[in-house]
């Protein structure tokens, strides 16, 4: 009778010792909050990162940019902000989370991927989308909207069967063969490797996406944080960067 | 008569109903209500609410339609069989989301094991509503199913027997015996099925896509609102919440009408 009274103690103990996180007491952690697309290089770079600064461990949380803001806005701790826009970093300067310095480091253009073997013929950016089942990004995230402008741009009337929110889920969805098109990024495009095809889009260079990166106002290790983005605007990060498909700034 | 629980269960049970309800609450304090009648005049968020409604009526019928069978069956299995039935029938309610959409592609989509046949046949179903309502139904029926499957295997066969030997056929058996005693494991079963179809996400937005008024319900928009306005997407996820509330109160009711 008494062992059973205890239990629900004994669960409880448990359960703190199941969902508790253990850092190191002597480590000193750099948190780096990064845009989906980065992460790849990014956890490259950590590693080039962590083996010139022993003792340094680099965390990282690999997300869509506005979902990132949303979690740095909630409180979340963070040393570094990596955006794959600049709209999202004006937001985080807003809300004042960031330092106010910030660094375009990398540039990303569209392109047309297809399954392999093309199946349904696409010649890219152009008429041949018509009727096929083509896969975007909805207006409202921005790889959509850098979409939605180069069509403007090119004079080219897009009938998408779905409006992802994700730029991966597009991927996917092409990679799956279930579309028999999508327009993504060139480094998710080279990210894929050969389960795609991709199909450049002339004049896709008029609508350019920046990725801004910057310390954050609440960072601490603010040093670190200056550190590493010192790694990603030097020659190494940014031959591994261009290496991924990313354009010079 | 009243038992008193013991002091610490009642501690306990504060505590849960807090970890429940807390977040909630605060959601509710964060939703800006009054955006959202002029939310719900917008033809993206109309959209999104009109087809979240229409395939998850849809999805609960396919529930009712199959899963009752089912359940049927699993409660005849025995043994090892029946444990193994069971298993499987609740698989899709511990899957993550994702995973029950890539299920769904691989089996359902162009290049999937049955999809590449129907592909043949002229038949695409990822895209489509149809897509959503498989969706649906493949991660709510457990909820059905479980529920009717546990009414049955603690029903006394006895009235069906009884109806058996005074000469009913069995599907007169079925429908005058069996159905009407398993009415509220029924009903709460659906009400289960619904709500987890209504809030479904994951699978959907894996399998099916995302286009405003064919394939993008509700959770998708909040997702997508997200992206551009917290605001927003709190507010559609109050009328989401509100739906789900109004949704297991209203079989509540309606399993109590019966029975009292």
């Amino acid at each position: 009778m008494k062992r059973l009274r205890r239990l629900p103690v004994l669960i409880a103990a448990l359960i703190v010792t199941l969902a508790g996180g253990c850092t190191g007491a002597n480590q000193r952690q750099l948190t780096v909050f990064a845009a989906a697309s980065l992460t790849k290089v990014f956890t490259e770079l950590g590693a080039r990162f962590e083996a010139a600064h022993p003792g340094v461990t680099v965390q990282f949380t690999f997300e869509g940019s506005s979902g990132l803001v949303d979690q740095l806005k909630g409180g979340a701790r963070a040393d570094v902000f990596a955006s794959a826009d600049e709209k999202n970093m004006t937001n985080a300067a807003t809300a004042k989370l960031t330092t106010g310095d910030q660094v375009i480091f990398a540039r990303n253009v569209l392109t047309v991927v297809v399954p392999p073997g093309n199946p349904a013929q696409i010649t890219g950016f152009d008429s041949s989308l018509d009727g096929s089942k083509l896969v975007i990004c909805a207006p409202e995230v921005p790889c959509g909207s850098a979409t939605a402008t180069l069509a403007k741009h090119l004079g080219v009337t897009l009938k998408p069967v779905s409006e992802e929110t994700k730029v991966t889920d597009v991927l996917g969805k092409v990679t799956s063969g279930e579309a028999d098109a999508g327009i993504v990024y060139v480094t998710d495009a080279k990210g894929a490797g050969d389960k795609v095809e991709t199909i450049a889009i002339p004049g896709a260079d008029r609508v350019v996406n920046n990725y801004p990166i910057t310390v954050l106002a609440r960072a601490a290790q603010p040093q670190l944080a200056g550190e590493f983005i010192t790694l990603v605007t030097s020659p190494d990060g940014q031959s591994l960067l261009a290496e991924a498909g990313f354009l010079a700034p | 008569m009243i038992r008193p629980l013991p002091g610490w269960v009642r501690g306990l049970a504060i505590t849960g109903a807090l970890l429940i309800g807390l977040p909630l609450l605060g959601l509710m304090l964060r939703v800006p209500w009054l955006q959202i009648p002029e939310l719900l005049s917008q033809p993206a968020a109309l959209d999104a609410l009109l087809l979240s409604l229409r395939t998850c009526l849809a999805s609960t019928l396919l529930c009712l339609l199959l899963g009752l069978p089912l359940a049927l069956g699993l409660s005849r299995l025995r043994g090892r069989w029946a444990a193994a039935g069971r298993a499987l029938a609740t698989v899709p309610m511990v899957l993550p989301p994702v995973v029950a959409g890539l299920a769904l592609l691989v089996t359902l989509g162009r290049r999937g094991l049955i999809g590449q046949v129907l592909s043949l046949g002229g038949i695409e179903i990822g895209f489509t509503t149809m897509a959503v309502v498989l969706a649906q139904a493949f991660v709510a029926m457990p909820f059905l199913v479980v529920a009717v499957e546990g009414a049955l295997r603690s029903m006394d066969p006895g009235a069906e027997l009884v109806a058996a030997t005074l000469g009913a056929a069995p599907t007169r058996v079925l429908w005058r015996v069996t159905v009407p005693a398993l009415r509220p494991a029924i009903i709460s079963g659906a009400s289960l099925a619904a709500a987890r179809a209504l809030g479904e996400f994951g699978a959907t937005i894996t399998f099916a896509g995302s286009l405003q008024g064919s394939t993008r319900t509700l959770p998708l928009e909040i997702y997508l609102q997200r992206e551009v306005d917290t605001e927003t997407a709190l507010a559609l996820a109050a009328v989401l919440i509100g739906l789900a509330v109004l949704l297991v109160l209203a079989t509540g009711l309606l399993g109590r009408s019966r029975t009292a």
